[in-house]
């Protein structure tokens, strides 16, 4: 047995969890249990209440609504992978939620757990980031919203009060046509990433860029999107020399060290991703691909 | 038991379990030492290996990350309830045995959960659908080659059994 000692409570409603959480000592929310497990089995966290999100069935949902993508916190991975809303009109969300961990951890893993735990290199808040979600978080004093941009507050801590709990995200579709792209760069397939870039692309019909979304992944404390990049590609023909030069400035980005590969190498790393995401994305604009 | 505990109902198998259990304990270790079901293997226990595959409702689950009492009510599949019968092996079993699909055996009840469910969802994948429907289960022995050639043969046996 591996896990310390704790109480366990399995509410059914939010209001119950919220109610927990402000109420027990030192709680852990367990959603998909594909971290917070690990963690606890080799006793890195040792919380004295478990609180079990899975049996809270209406935070677990997946919807379109007025061309946005709207899902529960409790949301299986899976479920986003085999959805056809996502694969019709959320091409990017395929496309990275098939490098989220493995098909076993997406079975169980859940959207709103990736976006708390918010590792640097995790594919959902990358997209979530991209694609300019909003968050809706439920705490004592009713819902809130938190935009993507302002959710992480730092090294794997999303900006929500300790008695508040994510239920569920939004996220507004690009226009059909769009291109997209992401790619990440890790030692083996499923593993956690290096480096990952997501793309977007809006251009007109000369191949001059009129809108543009770029996010790097794994390379700094939390994924980031380039503003500066984007602003200088919006105005230009689209072209591999033209995304090489923007993506330069990720080389100046601060980032991460650790065992996997030093900072210059994930910087260098970043160029490289950002460019071939914009590659991607620049080849399926219209459906070309 | 130390800590806190719960009675739970878990259907493993086809056979249905009632127990007293410890909130800490988790699905894996459940299985293993309090109901004997020991052909479940534990690798790294944090989620790296799949050796500990299970189906969660058909679906493939790392029993490692799972706490016994969530498998209340549930039902689990565990390579124990694989063959047909005793003295009968399943499609997927006989495949791996014909092409050296294991060798020390220790990835292998992993190895099978995980392609039950991948065969079910694709009856007719090509080598690299297998090598990444795999890619979340680690052997020390074969090198994959058998298990990647056992995926493919026994696909093609399961078609033909149709
Ligand atoms: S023992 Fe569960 S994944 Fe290794
Ligand atoms: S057969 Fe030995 S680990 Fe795979």
């Amino acid at each position: 047995m591996k896990p310390p000692p704790f109480h366990y409570h399995d509410p059914e409603t939010v209001s119950d969890a919220v109610g927990l959480l402000s109420r027990l000592e030192n709680p852990k929310l367990l959603a998909g249990g594909q971290s917070l497990m690990p963690m606890l089995n080799m006793r890195y966290v040792l919380p004295d209440n478990v609180i079990d999100l899975n049996k809270i069935t209406a935070l677990s949902y997946l919807r379109e609504e007025n061309g946005a993508l709207m899902a529960g916190a409790m949301t299986r991975q899976r479920d986003l992978e085999f959805s056809d809303v996502v694969a019709k009109r959320h091409p990017l969300i395929k496309e990275a939620i098939l490098n989220v961990g493995h098909r076993q951890t997406r079975n169980r893993g859940t959207v709103g757990g990736s976006l708390c735990h918010l590792d640097p290199s995790a594919e959902i808040p990358t997209v979530a980031l991209a694609l300019d979600a909003t968050v809706t978080v439920a705490g004592p004093k009713g819902n809130r919203d938190i935009a993507m941009a302002d959710f992480p507050a730092g090294y794997m801590t999303p900006a929500i009060e300790p008695d508040e709990l994510l239920i569920g995200i939004r996220i507004p579709a690009w226009p059909q046509g769009h291109g997209h792209g992401f790619v990440e760069f890790s030692r083996r397939h499923g593993d956690f990433a290096i480096a990952s870039a997501a793309a977007l692309l809006e251009e007109d019909a000369n191949g001059k860029i009129t809108r543009a979304s770029l996010t790097i992944g794994g390379v700094s404390k939390v994924p980031t999107r380039m503003r500066d990049v984007e602003k200088a590609l919006v105005g230009q023909i689209a072209s591999e020399d033209v995304f090489r030069a923007a993506c330069e400035e990720c080389r100046k980005m601060d980032a991460l060290e650790d065992v996997h590969a030093p900072a210059n190498y994930r910087q260098h790393l970043a160029t490289v991703m950002s460019r071939r995401a914009l590659m991607a994305a620049h080849g399926r604009v219209g459906g070309r691909a | 038991m130390s800590g806190d505990t719960r009675n739970i109902t878990v259907t493993i198998n086809g056979k249905t379990y009632k127990e007293e259990v410890e909130v800490r304990f988790t699905l894996a270790d459940f299985m293993r030492q309090q109901l004997g079901l020991t052909g479940t293997h534990l690798g790294c226990e944090h989620g790296v290996c799949g050796a500990c595959t299970i189906l969660f409702d058909g679906l493939s689950a790392r029993s490692c990350l799972m706490l016994a009492v969530q498998a209340d009510g549930h039902e689990i599949l565990t390579v124990e309830g694989i063959a047909p019968s005793a003295d009968e092996l399943h499609p997927l079993q006989e495949a791996f045995r014909d092409n050296h699909g294991l060798q020390c055996g220790f990835c292998t009840p992993g190895m099978l959960t995980t392609l039950i469910e991948f065969l079910r969802d694709n009856p007719d994948p090509t080598e690299q659908e297998v090598r990444i429907g795999i890619s979340g289960n680690l052997c020390r022995c074969t090198g994959y080659q058998g298990i990647v050639a056992a995926a493919l043969d026994a696909a093609k046996r399961l078609r033909d059994a149709k």
